[in-house]
């Protein structure tokens, strides 16, 4: 095992625990553990929501996804960062003015009703866990993968740190620690993608898709971890099959990868539908993200709100240049992994793979591991923080005068669910739930937002049947897609990226359902397009 | 007070201040209160800060949006390298990150102008 692994992994824990407590030092009141009262800086704000943002599943699963799929799946990261844009357009200014905290506080808001708060907070939860869950389950599988220890050890050991930092620094602390993650995370690919660019100059630029297949760039062993056929050769599980260097690297028929045309140039019809529903998903997606909105009510005044969005668009896509370098030269030097289908591995291994097993190869491969070890740890404070402020208003009824002890209740309460959950359920398709969890968003908030911000005439009636119906119909599309049986053909299109559909179903019967129950419409709707459109400096 | 031989007390106001007063804060007083001209000019803010967001995002989406539809109908366009790199790698990977950002930028500048706008026309006098 790598050697600098294990001080890597605990410098990361004790650093993020050590701005937790440094946190802690400020944090006295309730409103400081929701909010951070308020009082932290749009570059330091920035940088904790993009240090939130960036997940498992951006950390490992688009350089993974790349390496399998090709120019097909850069759709995924574009669309994660243009989230943010979507979000500065039609969002961030206006939900910052309304003073909402949660996406059912803006309910409360902007439609005075109860019934839709209720309604918005399972929602919340929902979408929590479904991303919650796959980050512990990642941190899981990297504890497997590079340390060989046991599953269950990875993600009991990240929920436990990611509850125990939220519970007792809340909201003060975690903008800190968060902040600190976004540059670990930058730094640990930014630095190796370096070394690995000037090793594959020295290596004389090989092809990274050459026309007749790729070769091995070392001798490598592979274990075969189910029946299968390799290059038309029968194959049983637990067999080991060697190859030398430069030998051509078979295919494996239960490992879905795509090679050379179909890997280098766009998937043309056949991925058309896919492609426009993952667009829609992860454009409109972002803004109805739990963890996102919080931070937002972090900024002193709407337009601060605007530059930090601004600000985060930067950061996010300045880290999304890296990843895809990742997944190309996994294609030279990790081809091994195209035919054991444990691709999200590609960032952890490329390192050692590509610049040997040196020094400086173990070092930055213990870089890396640290950033992904950062990128489970902030997105699941995030999401655990959100979802358990959630838990604190509205079901334990705390509000806003609750005390920190009963926020440390609603912790723990908010954490046991998905950290049960992620250990009994390990083979759950990490980045594909991550993509699912944008589904449900952009298919239930995304329409409560832009028109609850853009719209007099919409009803709680209206909205309540929006979410009902649209995201209703994308949680049983997430169902169906997790839990039930394997689908072909159009079934398997519409509810794997059930998007392209849902959102528009949402839009419409929100829009339809508050034209047919106008007389609800809020009579102090002016007063509050007022408040949420208006400059903070006229002091209304 | 008010025996005989004194004037009643009157209130002395400066004309010109009150004059000058008064205005701004019957635009300020329309937004606060409701009322009919307040509703009208919150109404024309949200219409321009939608208008702006709404351009742009068709910017976006003829920009980004656009390009599968482009791939399918010109296969060819994906076999067009540039720096030895495919076209289609280097307008996702690389460029629309920029775009995204630079759209952004533009969003931000125009929506603060919108909102100097509105505060100007609440604090003109009328005159």
């Amino acid at each position: 095992m790598n050697p600098y692994l294990v001080p890597g992994l605990i410098l990361v824990v004790v650093v993020t625990v050590g701005i937790g407590a440094y946190g802690l030092r400020f944090a006295r009141t309730t409103s400081d553990f929701l909010v951070a009262s308020r009082a932290v800086s749009p570059s330091w704000n920035a940088a904790a929501i993009s240090g939130e943002y960036l997940s498992a599943a951006s950390f490992l699963g688009v350089a993974g996804l790349i390496l399998r799929y090709g120019v097909d799946v850069l759709w995924y990261p574009v669309g994660f960062a243009a989230g943010y844009l979507a979000l500065l357009l039609f969002v961030a200014a206006p939900l910052r003015r309304s003073g909402a905290f949660t996406l059912p506080d803006f309910c409360q808001v902007r439609l005075r009703s109860t019934a839709l708060r209720r309604l918005a907070s399972v929602f919340v939860v929902f979408i929590g866990c479904l991303y919650l869950v796959p980050q512990l389950q990642g941190a899981g599988l990297t504890f497997t993968t590079v340390t060989g220890g046991s599953y269950v050890w990875g993600a009991l050991l990240v929920g436990v740190v990611v509850t125990a930092n939220v519970a007792l620094g809340g909201m003060r602390a975690i903008t800190f620690v968060q902040a600190f993650q976004y540059w670990l995370k930058l730094t640990a690919l930014a630095v190796p993608v370096i070394f690995l660019v000037l090793q594959w100059q020295s290596d004389g630029r090989p092809a990274v898709d050459p026309p007749a297949g790729g070769v091995f760039p070392a001798a490598t062993s592979v274990v075969i971890e189910q029946d299968a056929t390799v290059d038309g050769v029968e194959v049983h599980k637990g067999q080991q099959l060697f190859y030398d260097e430069g030998d051509p690297v078979p295919r494996v028929s239960t490992v879905d990868a795509r090679f050379g045309p179909q890997w280098l140039l766009p998937g043309g019809e056949r991925t058309l539908f896919a492609t426009y529903s993952l667009i829609l998903a992860t454009f409109l997606g972002t803004m109805g993200l739990p963890h996102v909105l919080v931070r937002f009510y972090t900024n002193p005044d709407g337009a601060s709100a605007r530059r930090t969005t601004l600000v985060v668009l930067a950061l996010v896509g300045l880290f999304y240049l890296l990843p895809t370098l990742y997944g190309v030269l996994g294609r030279v030097y990790t081809p091994q992994l195209l035919m054991t289908g444990h691709t999200d591995a590609v960032v952890l291994t490329l390192p050692e793979a590509a610049l040997g097993g040196g020094h400086l190869g173990r070092l930055l491969g213990a870089l890396v591991t640290a950033g992904a070890l950062a990128a489970f740890l902030s997105t699941s404070s995030g999401l655990l923080t959100s979802v358990a402020g959630v838990v604190f208003t509205d079901v334990l009824r705390a509000g806003r005068g609750g005390s920190v002890r009963d926020f440390r209740m609603a912790t723990l309460l908010a954490a046991i669910v998905p950290v049960t959950l992620s250990v009994y359920v390990s083979n759950m398709d990490v980045s594909r739930v991550v993509g699912l969890a944008f589904a449900v968003a952009a298919s239930s908030f995304c329409p409560l937002l832009v028109l609850g911000i853009w719209w007099r005439g919409l009803t709680d009636l209206g909205a309540a049947a929006g979410i009902l119906i649209g995201g209703g119909a994308a949680m049983v599309a997430v169902l169906v897609t997790v839990l039930g049986p394997p689908l072909d053909g159009w079934a398997a299109q519409l509810i794997g990226q059930p998007a392209a559909w849902t959102v528009p179903l949402a839009f419409l019967v929100m829009v339809i359902g508050s034209l047919l129950t106008g007389r609800r419409v809020p009579p102090d709707v002016g007063a509050t397009m007022l408040r949420l459109h208006a400059p903070e400096s006229l002091r209304i | 007070m008010g025996g005989d031989g004194t004037p009643e007390r009157t209130r002395v106001v400066l004309g010109e201040l009150a004059a000058r007063r008064r205005p701004a804060d019957r635009s300020h007083a329309d937004l606060a209160e409701q009322t009919p001209v307040g509703e009208a000019l919150v109404k024309g803010l949200v219409r321009a800060q939608l208008a702006l967001a709404l351009r742009l995002a068709l910017v976006v989406v003829t920009g980004l949006g656009a390009l599968p539809l482009l791939f399918v109908a010109a296969p060819a366009v994906g076999s067009v390298k540039l720096f030895g790199v495919n076209l289609p790698w280097l307008l996702l990977g690389v460029l629309s990150f920029p775009f995204l950002v630079g759209v952004g930028w533009a969003y931000v500048r125009w929506a603060e102008r919108n909102e100097q706008d509105f505060i100007a026309l609440i604090r003109k006098p009328e005159q």
